[in-house]
């Protein structure tokens, strides 16, 4: 653990990161600033399990391994969206979330 | 005040700021590089809790992969100087009213909860016990995931090349 920082105030900054990117989710409205949301939640929620391992359990590795997977997801996840916003793009020429509608009704 | 508890709040305090920087800013480069600021933040403070290969991964793979690969992606779909327009009020205030009631009650909840810390001596993390954890079978082994995600991480690969190869 660290010296002198109680454990909630990482949890405070962790809750502040994950709801930030959840207002953005809401908020935003082109594909690339969603995916960064994405992270910014994904990010948050690894913080939680650190400290979760180094504060309750420091004598075991299981919540830095959790982390280590979603990073490897995080990772996965950014390549194949990335790859479906180029093929978006290329068709539409837009990638507002407002204007992809056309596989609708 | 301690050296460590300083930086502790000085990388709360980075991370607080560029990940309101990142959902606000209305030029997309800067909210990748704003993006990227968080993350750097995010690794140093696992440095801080003595996780040294945590942090290794995050700046390798998230500020050194994902960033770069969001820059691309903004480089590729937008003009640089494109500016987004205002939200409209109406998302808007959808968009805080989640966000602030959100964070509030998680604040409530892990104010009034009470974590009980364990006495168990903390062991050292090095990359020894980490491979052998990783890689193991028996208890504590994370040898099934580990496989798991390996093949997830080649059918995502193979998958992204598939839909974002130009078609004929």
């Amino acid at each position: 653990m660290i010296e002198g920082i109680p454990m909630t105030h990482v949890l405070i900054v962790s809750a502040f990161m994950f709801f930030a990117g959840i207002c953005g989710f809401i908020i935003r409205r082109n594909m690339i600033t969603i995916l960064m949301s994405i992270e910014l939640i994904l990010n948050a929620v690894n913080i939680n399990l650190v400290v979760f391992n180094k504060y309750l359990y420091p004598d075991q590795l299981q919540g830095q391994f959790f982390a280590l997977f979603v990073v490897g997801i995080a990772a996965a996840e950014a390549s194949v969206a990335i790859a479906l916003i180029i093929n978006i793009y290329r068709r539409l020429n837009s990638i507002n979330v407002e204007q992809v509608n056309e596989m609708k009704y | 005040m301690a050296l460590n508890v300083l930086m502790f709040y000085i990388l709360s305090a980075v991370i607080v700021i560029f990940s309101v920087l990142t959902i606000t800013s209305r030029r997309i480069l800067r909210a990748a590089f704003y993006l990227l600021c968080v993350l750097v933040a995010t690794a140093g403070f696992y440095f801080m809790v003595d996780y040294q290969f945590m942090a290794g991964v995050q700046l390798v793979l998230y500020a050194g992969g994902i960033v770069v690969l969001i820059i691309f992606s903004i480089l590729l779909t937008s003009h640089i100087s494109h500016k987004f327009a205002k939200p409209e009020a109406m998302r808007l205030v959808m968009g805080l009213i989640v966000g602030v009631s959100g964070f509030a009650l998680s604040t409530i909840a892990i104010l009034q909860f009470a974590f009980k810390e364990t006495e168990n001596a903390a062991i050292k993390v090095d990359m020894q016990a980490i491979g052998t954890q990783l890689l193991g079978t028996g208890k504590n082994g994370y040898a099934l995931p580990f496989e798991v995600i390996s093949v997830l991480l080649l059918a995502a690969m193979i998958g992204a090349i598939v839909v974002a190869k130009k078609g004929k």
